[in-house]
């Protein structure tokens, strides 16, 4: 945590651009970008739950709040959102395992292991979101 | 070093310039949760993705199962836990400026435990009013 306010300059965590471009840099920058995305994407898993808890108004099968989730949802745009935040969990949650490994039993530490996981957890989790949506869609 | 420096005691040179000793803390909460997330992530992708589907009435009676309002529950717990953590990082490693630093982290908490308070609270709300 931070204390209180200093004057003296501290040391920043790295910035983006210093760092020399690589599967194992790309994927740990990817692994915070989806983390963040991920915060504001529970925003809307939690709109789409207070809909559910709300109760139709009278005249309605359904209620207003309800049916405009789920007309976003269904539409091209919402299908997108869907997608790439199926992709964000899968990335984060594969490489979140790998991050478990690392810390715990320290395995995959090697370069050539490091590079290539850091490729199929790119794989995984574009793979895995296309399944998602077309089991969705089509099942 | 600072001439003055060669005065000090190495802890007194240290305070105030590092961690507050509550690192290590966060490190195993992360992981913990995360742990959790193992477990609770895959069923929440299967199974609302089948509740979505069935449509309003069909996701009530599914929220309404005990174990499914459990397992939401702390689906929610967890990953709204874990989020503050990983946003907490981040706000700390970004933000250098006091101010607008511990508006982010109080931001950032206030979110955490209102979305879990809001989503927990209308799932026992489903869950109850489908059982009297």
């Amino acid at each position: 945590m931070s204390g209180p306010g200093l004057t003296d300059p501290r040391p920043l965590s790295p910035h983006l651009q210093i760092w020399k471009f690589h599967a194992t840099m790309v994927a740990s920058i990817t692994h915070r970008v989806t983390g963040s995305a991920l915060y504001f994407g529970s925003f809307l898993i939690a709109a789409w739950i207070v809909a559910l808890g709300l109760t139709p108004a009278a005249g309605e099968d359904v209620p207003a709040f309800y049916a405009a989730i789920e007309a976003v949802i269904t539409s091209p745009f919402g299908q997108i959102i869907l997608v790439l935040w199926a992709a964000a969990v899968l990335y984060h949650f594969a490489n979140g395992i790998r991050h478990l490994l690392w810390d715990g039993p320290a395995i995959g530490f090697d370069p050539k292991v490091a590079s290539a996981w850091s490729v199929f957890n790119f794989i995984f989790a574009g793979v895995g979101a296309i399944a998602l949506w077309a089991a969705a869609t089509l099942l | 070093m600072s001439s003055a420096g060669a005065f000090k005691t190495p802890t007194a040179q240290a305070r105030g310039l590092g961690s507050a000793k509550e690192g290590v803390g966060h490190y195993i909460k992360q992981r913990v949760s995360a742990i959790a997330l193992i477990v609770l992530i895959p069923w929440f992708l299967f199974s609302v993705m089948n509740a979505a589907d069935a449509g309003y009435e069909g996701a009530r009676v599914w929220v309404a199962k005990p174990w499914n309002a459990i397992l939401l529950i702390l689906t929610f717990g967890a990953a709204f836990f874990h989020m503050r953590l990983g946003m907490q990082t981040v706000i700390e490693d970004y933000i250098s400026k006091h101010g607008t630093r511990q508006a982010l982290l109080i931001l950032n908490t206030f979110a955490a435990i209102g979305l879990f308070a809001v989503t927990a609270l209308t799932v026992l709300q489903i869950w109850v009013s489908a059982s009297v």
